[in-house]
């Protein structure tokens, strides 16, 4: 019906916060603008702010997808109130209803996943950081 | 069915993403992670399914296996028709730039 709102409302608000981080990590040092790209200062780390964007398009791409099901199935349209569920109060509560548990759910998943995703990733550039300076 | 064939491109994306790196011109992760975030979502919708009583892919019906299909025809299109935009927007290859200032 609309659990798409969920994840879009979070990758909002993932893009408001994303925008602060960038602009403490450039006073801070830890960053500098390279070509017009957020770069990290020193190699061998992988900036919070990448981190976020990386949140940031798994949330607004999937939700983007997502939306694209929904007016694939008649249930977004061009026309206000633009969700077919808020024809009717019956439908208007099935609707909340799914956004509360399904859209919350997906939200939740793919924000667990990436979460998971920074960890691994973190992992993976302190070992190789690691066999680098085993090496030279 | 629609999210098999989108869990198809964000594997192959993935791959496309992994032997191009790690210089990541053409801002392949972007059209991984935008599939990725699908099939995630798309999973939760599943359980949901089948928390209720039904099926994780509904397979009973070949009209409903097809419109699943080319809806996840038109994803897959989505995607890429996104991530073509998104990569002309910022054209990490300084395309437009070589183009028009010489």
């Amino acid at each position: 019906m609309a659990c798409f709102i969920v994840p879009t409302a979070e990758a909002v608000a993932v893009a408001v916060v994303r925008k602060l981080v960038v602009k403490k990590e450039l006073e801070s040092g830890k960053a500098k603008e390279v070509d017009g790209a957020i770069v990290a200062a020193e190699p061998g780390a992988i900036l919070l702010s990448r981190k976020i964007m990386w949140l940031l398009n798994l949330l607004l791409g999937g939700a983007i997808l997502l939306a694209v099901e929904h007016i694939w199935h008649g249930e977004v349209v061009p026309w206000p109130p633009f969700l077919t569920a808020m024809r009717s109060a019956a439908d208007t509560r099935a609707m909340l209803f799914e956004m509360a548990t399904t859209g919350v759910g997906m939200a939740v998943l793919v924000t667990a996943v990436w979460f998971v995703a920074t960890l691994v990733a973190d992992r993976l550039v302190a070992r190789s950081v690691a066999s680098v300076a085993l090496n030279d | 069915m629609t999210l098999v064939i989108t869990a198809f491109a964000a594997v192959a994306a993935t791959v496309a993403w992994y032997a191009t790196a790690p210089r990541n011109q053409y801002r392949l992760s972007v059209l991984a992670l935008m599939y990725w975030g699908a099939v995630l979502m798309w999973t939760v919708d599943g359980i949901v399914e089948v928390i209720g009583g039904g099926a994780f892919i509904d397979v009973s019906d070949p009209a409903v296996v097809f419109d699943d299909a080319m809806l996840g025809m038109v994803v897959v299109l989505t995607g890429l028709i996104v991530w073509v935009v998104t990569l002309l927007i910022k054209d990490p290859k300084h395309v437009f730039k070589h183009l028009f200032a010489a």
